[in-house]
């Protein structure tokens, strides 16, 4: 394991830890489908894109729009450590004029776009990308969507926007956690083969495991797959990855875990924590950082 | 009889001179402020390289096919897509760019009303909402094209700026200053031609209410196409019956021109609010509002009642669902009325 990839998965750790306490300490929040993208998170905002709390006002940064919006959590955890706000204003999740909220709002710093009403996020990406397009600005668009999202027709209409204009420059990663509010996606409103439907959309199509650190490095690298064509990552994830009692499990959609049960999570966390730090190289840079 | 033409500000002396006639427009210019938004987002854009535009499939029908052809780098078309179109614009405002996206009123307000809102007006981002076929202007299209709620909608957002201009010239002004605005702005416009009422030099403030016509008996205020038939019931009202009735061209619903509402409502003691838009919600009620805080003076409203309109003609179907001068002119005498009652002495000796 090189120093890179053992320094995102202690971070992947780190991360979901700072999203079970706001969880815990705000009463309320999106557990599982944050502790699904709290690796893509991790990669982009650490490898791939060119956003930092000194760049975010220049017009040739990189874009991230969150589309799930719901999965803030994983967010605020990601962008607090990255050092555009300090990490104590988590505490406030939830609570009477806190501007974090349980959807991203641009009143936190390094949020670009309100979202939360589910099928408005690649719209907003297509928006942005055409607009560096015609700036002839070198920032990418980034737009991280839901799997149980893509059952909103406008989802569709920004994908034929993004292949009719060669859209390039944006990049979509779908979460595919396979699991939505009220059970899989395929019960609810089959998805697939999804693949094929963003392929027969005009996007040029990866799939990795979107829990590996390792397998998202690699294919952030190789975007944009084709020259003319939008990319989309289909990122296989496990809802409520790096918990076993909450993996796969729908009811932690949006649970918020008991004492007992935050306990037991905080060890597992704990546990793959102290095995990945023996197994490193003891004088690998992983410094704290909370 | 003559049109006392003194008490006019900034109508056109050929409009104010035929006010009195039987058919007060047959020779007046007339034109679809659609159109005359198509001919100002040109010189807009090219004083202004951020302006950009946005059509979802309209661009003939609204006319900016001739920015397109004039700025083919800056217009993009999404197809029969306003959904996609409104969040989009919204991405590209967030970049600097001042997108006028642009379909028609029903799917602005409706269609796409959750982008408008969520990924608009939420983050209050720079976006102009371009909207034709506003109010039931087109009378022939059916109800599916008449958007006769659209100022209501778009006034119940919060952050929303709505205009709603009478004609071409203030049109054009309107897009000016909904360019020089930061922030979104919903511009409704007609489908059908409407007359020319106005000069080049109209004092254009977005949020300033104008006098366009004096009177002291009472003021009816009008926004959009029923300008004309507004200018028209208050000549017809003087000419017939003596009454001094004061115009107010209300062109911005929201913000609402508060003081000038008050001001109209203190001087005359009477008001009547005529707009191409249901009674719930539109300008009729944000003058309701202010009044009955303020200064709960008589009022009527005219605008569309519980109803989908039928399909026609423009003014055949107007006239219809009551938004024509003479409907004003006799919601005008009923306010007087109201108004005569109102302020009438109660003697205690009759009482008792």
């Amino acid at each position: 394991m090189d120093d890179t990839v053992a320094h995102l998965k202690l971070k992947s750790i780190r991360y979901r830890k700072s999203v079970l306490a706001m969880i815990k300490h705000g009463g309320a929040g999106h557990t599982g489908g944050s502790l699904s993208c709290v690796d893509i998170l991790n990669v982009l905002y650490n490898h791939v894109l060119n956003v930092s709390p000194d760049n975010f006002s220049h017009p040739n940064r990189d874009r991230y729009v969150q589309s799930k919006g719901h999965s803030v959590e994983a967010l605020y955890a990601v962008l607090a450590e990255r050092g555009f706000f300090p990490a104590a204003h988590l505490e406030t999740l939830n609570t009477f004029q806190s501007h974090f909220v349980g959807h991203p709002t641009r009143k936190v710093n390094g949020i670009e776009q309100n979202t939360g009403a589910l099928g408005h996020g690649l719209s907003v990406a297509v928006g942005m990308a055409l607009a560096a397009k015609l700036d002839s600005s070198p920032a990418r668009v980034f737009a991280l969507l839901g799997d149980g999202e893509l059952a909103e027709g406008s989802s569709w209409e920004a994908a034929m926007t993004a292949a009719h204009y060669r859209l390039d420059n944006l990049t979509a990663i779908v979460d595919r956690n396979g699991l939505q509010i009220t059970g899989p996606t395929e019960e609810v409103n089959a998805l697939e083969p999804l693949p094929d439907k963003f392929r027969a959309f005009g996007f040029a199509v990866r799939q990795v495991d979107g829990n590996s650190v390792e397998q998202l490095l690699r294919v952030f690298l190789e975007t944009p797959f084709e020259t003319g064509k939008p990319s989309l990552i289909l990122a296989r994830t496990v809802k409520g990855c790096g918990i076993s009692f909450m993996e796969n499990n729908v009811k932690w959609h949006h649970k918020v875990p008991n004492d007992v049960e935050y306990a037991s999570a905080l060890d597992e966390l704990d546990a793959a924590e102290a095995q990945l730090l023996e197994q490193l190289n003891p004088n690998a840079e992983v410094s704290s950082w909370n | 009889m003559t049109v006392n033409a003194s008490v006019y500000h900034y109508v056109k002396p050929e409009i104010v001179a035929a006010l009195a006639s039987d058919e007060p427009f047959a020779n007046a210019k007339q034109q679809a402020t659609r159109h005359a938004f198509a001919e100002a987002i040109l010189e807009v854009g090219e004083a202004n390289p951020n302006v950009v535009v946005l059509n979802a499939d309209v661009s003939k029908s609204i006319g900016t096919n001739k920015f397109a052809e004039k700025f083919p780098e800056r217009e993009f078309n999404f197809g029969i897509a306003e959904q996609n179109m409104m969040a989009a614009a919204a991405g590209m405002a967030s970049t600097g760019l001042i997108p006028f996206a642009c379909t028609y009123a029903v799917f602005a307000s409706m269609r796409a009303l959750d982008q408008v809102r969520n990924s608009i007006h939420y983050p209050r981002l720079n976006v102009k909402i371009a909207a034709s076929h506003s109010g039931i202007t087109p009378g022939p299209d059916g109800v599916t094209h008449q958007a006769q709620e659209d100022i209501s909608i778009m006034r119940a957002l919060a952050n929303s700026c709505v205009i709603a201009p009478a004609d071409s010239p203030t049109t054009k002004q309107a897009v000016w200053a909904a360019a020089e605005y930061n922030g979104p702005v919903y511009l409704s416009f007609t489908r059908d031609p409407v007359p020319i009422l106005f000069d080049d030099d109209f004092p254009f403030e977005l949020g300033k209410a104008v006098t366009v016509r004096d009177g002291s008996d009472v003021t009816i205020i009008a926004m959009r196409d029923l300008v004309a038939q507004a200018l028209v019931a208050a000549e017809r009202l003087a000419q017939d019956s003596g009454v001094s009735a004061r115009v107010l061209y209300c062109h911005t619903i929201k913000p609402l021109d508060t003081e000038a509402v008050l001001q109209a409502a203190k001087e005359t003691g009477a008001i009547v609010v005529a707009e191409n838009n249901v009674t719930y919600g539109g300008l009729g009620s944000a003058v309701a509002e202010l009044l009955v805080a303020n200064n709960p003076i008589p009022m009527r409203q005219i605008g569309v009642k519980d109803t989908f309109a039928e399909s026609g003609p423009y003014l055949e179907v107007i006239d219809k669902y009551g938004l024509t001068s003479p409907h004003i002119v006799r919601a005008t005498h009923d306010v007087l009325d109201h108004k005569a009652r109102f302020t009438r002495p109660v003697s205690l000796a009759a009482v008792a």
